[in-house]
Order: C-alpha cells, then sequence, then structure tokens
C-alpha cells in the first residue's frame, strides 16, 4: 500500500552544517581583510529579528498546549490567558491516561510502530539486497513494479483494501492494521540505491572468499550502512507512529487503536469543552515522536 | 533440465567450471532472489496494485460497502452523477485553493526560513530544530491541539488578537474562515519539510558564484533572484511535486478539527469526500467514482510537472 508516498527526505541535515570547508573558510579570510563587505550591523539585527519572530510562531502554540494540559477547567476559561497554570493540575494526565484507556493507546502504537519498523526495514533491506547484488531475470520489471506503487496516491486503495480487511475479518485488530501497510517500496528504494553506492571491489572479495549470503549481508554489508539503516528506522518510525487514516477505517471499539484514534475518541468523549485532558492526550500522543527526532539530531551533530 | 541463460554473466564464471555447476549455481541465485524480493512484493500488490483496479471496477456499481447485498453495474452513473452535482465543484474547487495555498505557503515560507537560518546566526541551530519539530508530530494531534488554538472564546489566536483590538473571526461556523484555519494548520505543521529540504539545498549551493555575487556587491534582492534561485531550480521542483502530492491527499487535519464543515461541506476536499460518501454515507461506488477522478487528477498534475521540467533542461 501506498502510505510511504508521505515520507519525507532524509531529515539529516537539521542544525548541521555541511557547507564545503574549504571556500568557506576563502569567503572568511577576504572578509576579515575587508576585500568583501562583511554583513552590516543594521542587517545582523534584522536577521535577529527574523530568527526570534520563526521561534515565536513555532513555540508559543506548542507552549500554549502544554500548559493548557497542566491546567484546571477554570483556569482554561480565564480571559486574557494565564501564561503559568494555577494551580497545577498533573491530574489531566492520570485522568486520560487510567480512566480514557491512553495506557491501552500507548501500548498499541508501540506494538505497531515495532512491528511495522522491523517488517519494513526487513524487506527493505532483503529486497534491495536482491536489486542491487543479485543478477536475475526480470529484475528491471519487478523493481519497476515496486517503485511504480509510489505514485499511487492511498485514498484510491483505502475502499476495496477496507472491504477486503473487512472479508477476511481483519476490521478492529492488530493483523487489519498492519499487514496491509507493511509493504515498503520508498524503503527498498533508498536500501538499493545505497547498495548500488558501496565500493564493488569489497563484494567482489567477499563472494571470492565464498561467503554466503547471511555473512556477506551481516559482515560486510550491513556494516557499511548504518547511517542510511538509522535514516530508514527513524523516518518509519515518525510515519508509522503517526499514522491515521487506515488504523482510523479498521478501529471500530478501540481494541487495537493507536494514539492518534485514541486522539479522535477522546474528543467524541469530552466533547469541545474539557481542554485540559484533550490537550494531555494530545502531548501524550505526540511525546515520543519529539524524542525520537531530538535524539536522531543528537546523533548526527 | 536447463538453467535459463542470464545476460551479461554467461561469461563471469572461470571457463573450466562444468555446465552443470554452473547451470545449478544461477538457479541457487534465482532462489535466493525470489525468497528475498516475493514477500515484499506481494504485499505491496495485493494492497496497492489490486485495489487501484478493483477500485476502478468499482466505480461503475452502485454498492453499499456495509451491506452484504451485491453491487449492482450502473455503467457511467457515477460520474455521471458527480459532474452534475454543484456540490462535487464547490469541493474540487476547495481542494483546489486548499492545494495552492498550501503549496505555495509553505515553499515560500520554507525557503525564506531557509535562507534565514543559513545564515551564521547565533540560536540558529536552536531555531532549526524548533521549525522542524512540527513535522514529526502527527496531524490528528496538531489538528486537534489547534482546535483549541484557534478557539473563538478562550484560544491563543483570540488573545493575541484581542491585545491589539481585533476580534477573532469565527473559524468554525464561518465557511472562509474556517477553510482558512485549516490551510494555515497545515501549513504551520509542514513547513518544517520544506524547510529542510531547501536548507540543504542552499548548503550544497556554488559558493563561487556567490563569492562572486559578494565581490561585485550585488544588491541582495538581485543577488537572490538571479544567482540563488536558479540554482535551486531542481530543489523547487522536486518540492512542487512532493508537496502538491501530500496536500492533496490530507485527511488527519480536516478530519479531526472540522468535519469537512461548517455548512456540511465547506472545509471537504475531495479524499474526504471520497471517504465521506464511501463510510459515512455507505456509497462505496460514488466514493470509488471519485477517488478515481482524483487519481487521474493527480496523475495528469504528475506529468504535466515533469514535462514542463523536461522542456527547461
Amino acid at each position: 500500500m501506498a502510505f510511504d508516498y508521505q515520507i519525507p527526505a532524509v531529515p539529516q541535515n537539521v542544525g548541521d552544517d555541511v557547507r564545503p570547508v574549504s571556500s568557506a573558510q576563502t569567503a572568511e579570510v577576504k572578509k576579515r581583510k575587508g576585500m568583501i563587505p562583511g554583513e552590516s550591523q543594521k542587517s545582523k539585527i534584522w536577521g535577529y529579528i527574523g530568527i526570534v519572530l520563526a521561534g515565536l510562531v513555532i513555540a508559543v502554540p506548542l507552549y500554549f498546549v502544554v500548559i493548557t494540559s497542566f491546567k484546571t477547567h477554570g483556569d482554561i476559561y480565564s480571559n486574557p490567558i494565564s501564561w503559568i497554570p494555577s494551580p497545577w493540575a498533573p491530574e489531566n494526565y492520570s485522568y486520560v491516561w487510567n480512566n480514557l484507556n491512553f495506557s491501552r493507546y500507548m501500548i498499541n502504537s508501540i506494538i505497531i510502530t515495532l512491528v511495522l519498523v522491523v517488517v519494513k526495514v526487513a524487506f527493505g533491506v532483503l529486497s534491495a539486497y536482491a536489486f542491487a547484488f543479485i543478477k536475475f531475470p526480470g529484475s528491471g520489471i519487478l523493481f519497476f513494479l515496486v517503485i511504480g506503487t509510489l505514485m499511487v496516491p492511498n485514498e484510491i486503495t483505502i475502499i476495496s483494501n477496507y472491504a477486503l480487511t473487512a472479508q477476511l475479518g481483519w476490521r478492529d485488530t492488530f493483523t487489519g492494521i498492519i499487514v496491509p501497510l507493511a509493504g515498503t517500496a520508498f524503503g527498498t528504494f533508498l536500501m538499493r540505491n545505497h547498495f548500488r553506492s558501496l565500493p564493488k571491489e569489497i563484494l567482489e572479495a567477499a563472494t571470492m572468499d565464498g561467503a554466503g549470503f547471511f555473512r556477506t549481508l551481516f559482515k560486510v554489508v550491513l556494516p557499511m550502512s548504518w547511517p542510511t539503516l538509522m535514516a530508514f528506522v527513524m523516518i518509519t518510525a515518525v510515519a508509522e507512529w503517526n499514522q491515521y487514516l487506515w488504523p482510523f477505517l479498521v478501529n471500530d471499539t478501540g481494541r487495537a487503536a493507536p494514539l492518534q484514534i485514541g486522539l479522535t475518541q477522546l474528543q467524541d468523549v469530552e466533547g469541545l469543552t474539557n481542554w485540559g485532558p484533550v490537550m494531555a492526550g494530545t502531548v501524550l500522543a505526540s511525546i515520543p515522536m519529539v524524542i525520537v527526532f531530538l535524539f536522531f539530531a543528537e546523533v548526527h551533530d | 533440465m536447463t538453467a535459463p541463460t542470464i545476460p551479461g554473466l554467461e561469461n563471469s564464471q572461470p571457463l573450466r567450471e562444468p555446465p552443470q555447476r554452473k547451470a545449478k549455481k544461477s538457479l541457487k541465485r534465482l532462489f535466493l532472489a525470489a525468497i528475498l524480493v516475493i514477500p515484499n512484493i506481494i504485499l505491496l500488490i495485493v494492497f496497492t496494485y489490486r485495489p487501484l483496479i478493483d477500485n476502478i471496477r468499482l466505480s461503475f456499481y452502485n454498492w453499499n460497502i456495509s451491506s452484504t447485498r451485491a453491487a449492482k453495474f450502473i455503467g457511467f452513473d457515477n460520474y455521471i452523477e458527480w459532474a452534475t452535482d454543484p456540490t462535487s465543484w464547490a469541493i474540487v474547487w476547495q481542494t483546489i485553493i486548499f492545494t495552492f495555498v498550501a503549496v505555495a505557503g509553505s515553499m515560500v515560507l520554507g525557503l525564506g526560513l531557509a535562507l534565514l537560518l543559513d545564515r551564521n546566526l547565533k540560536g540558529r541551530n536552536l531555531v532549526r530544530s524548533l521549525v522542524f519539530a512540527p513535522y514529526v508530530i502527527s496531524g490528528a494531534a496538531i489538528g486537534v491541539a489547534f482546535q483549541f488554538v484557534f478557539d473563538p472564546g478562550y484560544g491563543l489566536i483570540q488573545d493575541l488578537l484581542g491585545r491589539i483590538g481585533i476580534e477573532s473571526p469565527q473559524f468554525y461556523t464561518d465557511p472562509h474562515w474556517a477553510l482558512f484555519m485549516i490551510t494555515a494548520t497545515y501549513v504551520w505543521k509542514n513547513l518544517g519539510y520544506t524547510f529542510v529540504i531547501y536548507l540543504a539545498a542552499l548548503q550544497g549551493l556554488r559558493k563561487d558564484l556567490d563569492e562572486a555575487a559578494e565581490i561585485d556587491r550585488t544588491p541582495r534582492a538581485r543577488k537572490f533572484f538571479r544567482v540563488t534561485l536558479p540554482q535551486l531550480r531542481p530543489t523547487t521542483f522536486f518540492l512542487s511535486i512532493t508537496v502538491l502530492l501530500n496536500s492533496f491527499q490530507v485527511f488527519d487535519i480536516i478530519n479531526v478539527m472540522t468535519g469537512g464543515g461548517p455548512l456540511e461541506t465547506s472545509t471537504t476536499t475531495m479524499v474526504y469526500q471520497v471517504y465521506q460518501e464511501t463510510f459515512v454515507n455507505s456509497r462505496a461506488g460514488y466514493g470509488a467514482a471519485v477517488a478515481t477522478i482524483m487519481f487521474l487528477a493527480v496523475l495528469v498534475i504528475t506529468v504535466v510537472q515533469v514535462r514542463m521540467q523536461d522542456k527547461e533542461q
């Protein structure tokens, strides 16, 4: 299924300057020597105003959501907004966790994401290995078939997939959520391109030494692929954690529902009045991927 | 038994090797490739190509997805109904407006931010991470949270507007403001994507052209349009396709924020219409017809964009 479609390109450059060192240095040197004008004081000030504005536009709504999740009902309905909760109400969190099933949704989200990451990474690496290293008849056509799925938007697949899933009795189950999402075109494409960029000599040497498939994969190919593999894992984890449309359709009672669907149910239960618990649920559904992202950015620095 | 000959491989084995062993080896290779590739390909065929074809077939039927009654073949009736219903055209128009503003908005703002945060300013790493953060949060979570951000009574926006003496628009009951709210939320969430791609592209630009422009004391605006922007063209092209296709398919934000309303369909886009018709109104055949129309539109747009790009080069 083509849910892979929305996966972003590898975001490995966040907070990470990969400018070629040499030319940047020469520019710096020229600037110091007064050969070219450096940035004027005025343009620097405008730059900082821009940075602060951009930061605020992103940070203020996030801050607003987090503090609302710690506010009591009365505090939320105060005008003007109180920027620090008084009193603090962490009970919003225990309420959604214990009374509104969020512990269940959290476990479901973790199960679904873990299984999909493991399966997709395995499928991606294995089929990429075949497409990159093994010459076999029809490999060109099969690869085209895999990549072609990226061109199929998911709205055209949901109706028939839903009917099939219902027929198989998979509604409201992990199987029903996971299996239709488990194939990977994006991962196959990403890993194959990476595998083909590896030095041929090393692989030939491995073959000469009589290394079989498993030894070549685990001892030769994968050790040279960690950064790409990590990016693949992270992108898949974020995409699957945030998956919405398909789990939403398959869900019935909430038994196998991930957090994102739990949020919709929370909204239905609490309506548009009890914002404290709703915001607590939102924060709970988002925090794990924010942590994954920060960890990833850290690793890349 | 004869093994299949593999082009380019006939001579790759040592010549002394007896033919039977060679055949056995290539058979083994074929077997390994099959094991590695088949599970993934079967899943992709069953859950992408099969439903694609099945969806087109269903679009010619009158079919209730939640009933056991057999579907009834009705030819092009679903398509005719779609084309003659003014609501469909209103939804097409809304989809175009949403998509256009979302694409233009996130690309212009993403490029602006990338230019700003490419400069050597203190604190840029923090703001870079911050701008990307909403992109890793789900559309559902941001949609739910922004319902309260936009709340005309107690939300963040009304508070900020109130400080400069402006009364908050009725984001949930006014059709135009509701569409604005959806679009703004989408741009805010997805800005990180265009930003990161543009930032990476800026860092790969040719520094010699940049320096030449600086030495010539080219005015900044002129340098941007004559030096920077032309070099970014492949990135702009890539983004225009991916952002367009993604925003075309938005479901989560609309579903949690407005449910397609107010006034039934004011914020309904075509994807949401597919969902509504199929799963809420139980008219799966009609939903399938809308999905097919959308698919064709996506196909045409992509082909036109690729053609345009080819022509330029």
